[in-house]
């Protein structure tokens, strides 16, 4: 996927740490997300990918640092400002985190009852909307979400992430736990939704595939830190031995796996 | 000195955790007063706790007051002093068995249900996930649970006191040969009134703090199905405990001193 031209910082990230305990998971993130792009951060497991995410959220506070919204200082904001912010937000979560209390397309139209945008009646036929651009018939709106495979599961977790019209949507391991063929379909749905939203994307992956799929411009997070960063083309050539390693998942290199912990 | 090292450990996490326990007490009940309200949680809630805990609601209560008549006839028969059996009843019922044990049973079957249904939300990120979609999940989540609580608790109890004080009648008429209309005339001749709205009151109490133990406890649950599993368990054990300290509390405020 090409870059759009146009480059205003979406989100700003500037010195951001956390750490949990002694255990510091960031350690200084400087990075940016331009209006439209779609930046794939990626990294091992454990390298604070997750964490990286829910500081920008909200569901995690960080230590230091500062994470800016269309130019808006988001990381001591209070509760009604979060709400606001939050409502520019959309997120897939790796597990799909779907409501297994509710049906599928209550789920699917979650947050737009919530905000008391919409009716009860018109948020099922938003939902309904919703589910068909994932590639869902309306069948699949009555169903119960324990009742849908992983696949079907990640699908209505995109619906959902997308029913407010986001202007950013988070992706968090989208591929994670499915088989390469649903993967694919799942990238696919990813760039086609995100260029139909017209929105900004932030994911994290390790899966290589995928980010070459779906990123315009691709970050590594080793140590803490972003160590490396350019369009997926250039990751094959980036002439720096961390991400060489990680590319070609190769056990011998500078990344030491504890293998231990 | 290094055996002061635990006792020290215990006494901090003590602390720690009450003053987590009563903050989280704090935000969940101001979200109770602060709209929006999720009405329809609330009612469903209030199902779960009042509807669907009557049936074991009602059996205890039953077998809890055909044991009082049989007991207290065994033991006042050495004294001739079976006419107070129908004294006996109400007042335990009502003012102890009753609120007691309907909040123990409650806490066993619902406690334990919202610590396993709010753990599993947290440890699958379902919380997280109520977040980003412009949802608080204390608002969510926790406030209907203790509205639903505080309000039919009482309601259960009062259904408690009506069928043991049944139970008690049973037995005393069909098997101690009492004349049904006089117990039930002295039932309601010993019946206070004051019994009945300290013994409701108590199980206004319970229920909040049943719903508040499943809630902190689920919420707070952390690594996968062990911490639900210890989660569930904490939620029973801790509201058991609490219910039965708060009893006595209670009980000293509103009858010491008579």
């Amino acid at each position: 996927m090409s870059a759009p031209a146009a480059q205003a910082v979406k989100i700003r990230i500037r010195g951001l740490k956390k750490a949990f305990g002694r255990k510091v998971v960031l350690d200084g993130i400087d990075l940016d997300v331009g209006v439209g792009e779609s930046l794939v951060v990626i990294g091992g497991s454990g390298t604070g990918k997750s964490v990286l995410i829910k500081c920008v959220l909200g569901i995690l506070q960080p230590d230091s640092g500062s994470v800016q919204v269309d130019g808006e200082e988001v990381v001591e904001i209070d509760a009604d400002g979060r709400e606001r912010i939050n409502d520019k937000f959309g997120m897939l979560f790796q597990g799909s985190a779907l409501f297994d209390s509710l049906p599928v397309w209550e789920n699917v139209a979650f947050g737009l009852l919530a905000r008391k945008k919409v009716t009860r009646a018109q948020g099922r036929e938003i939902a309904l909307a919703k589910l068909a651009q994932v590639g869902l018939g309306p069948e699949v709106g009555q169903l119960s979400p324990s009742e849908l495979s992983g696949g079907m599961q990640k699908r209505v977790a995109l619906a959902r992430a997308i029913a407010a019209d986001p202007e950013i949507i988070f992706f968090d391991e989208p591929t994670t736990g499915l088989d390469p063929i649903m993967a694919d379909v799942i990238n696919d749905l990813i760039v086609k939704i995100t260029r139909e939203v017209g929105a900004t994307a932030l994911s994290i992956t390790h899966d290589m595939a995928s980010s070459r799929k779906i990123a315009h411009r691709i970050a590594m997070l080793y140590n803490g830190r972003i160590i490396w960063n350019g369009p997926p083309a250039a990751i094959d050539n980036s002439g720096n031995p961390f991400v060489d390693q990680f590319v070609h998942g190769r056990a011998e290199g500078p990344i030491k796996m504890a293998v231990r912990a | 000195m290094n055996f002061l090292q635990p006792i020290g450990h215990v006494v901090l996490d003590f602390f720690a955790t009450t003053g987590r326990l009563t903050l989280f007490a704090i935000d969940g009940v101001t979200h109770c007063f602060r709209p929006p309200f999720y009405g329809r949680m609330i009612v469903r809630q209030m199902v779960e706790i009042g509807y669907f805990s009557l049936p074991v609601v009602g059996l205890t209560a039953i077998f809890t007051g055909m044991v009082l008549a049989l007991q207290s006839y065994t033991g006042f028969a050495r004294f001739s002093a079976e006419a107070a059996i129908a004294n006996v009843v109400v007042v335990a019922v009502t003012r102890e068995l009753g609120p007691v044990l309907a909040g123990l049973m409650v806490a066993g079957r619902v406690g334990a249900a919202m610590a396993a249904e709010i753990g599993t939300m947290r440890v699958t990120e379902q919380i997280d996930a109520l977040t980003t979609l412009s949802t608080n999940p204390m608002k969510y989540l926790v406030a209907p649970r203790l509205i639903a609580g505080v309000a039919m608790l009482p309601i259960l109890v009062l259904i408690a006191d009506i069928i043991g004080v049944l139970g008690g009648f049973l037995v005393a008429s069909y098997k101690l040969g009492f004349n049904p209309t006089n117990y039930l005339q002295s039932t309601w001749n010993f019946m206070e009134v004051e019994d009945v709205v300290s013994g409701l009151v108590k199980a206004a109490v319970f229920g909040f703090i049943v719903t508040l133990m499943g809630c902190y406890h689920g919420y707070t649950s952390r690594g996968g199905a062990q911490g639900v599993g210890a989660a569930t368990t904490n939620a029973v054990v801790t509201a058991s405990i609490l219910i039965l300290c708060f009893d006595y509390i209670l009980t000293e405020m509103f009858f010491a001193g008579k």
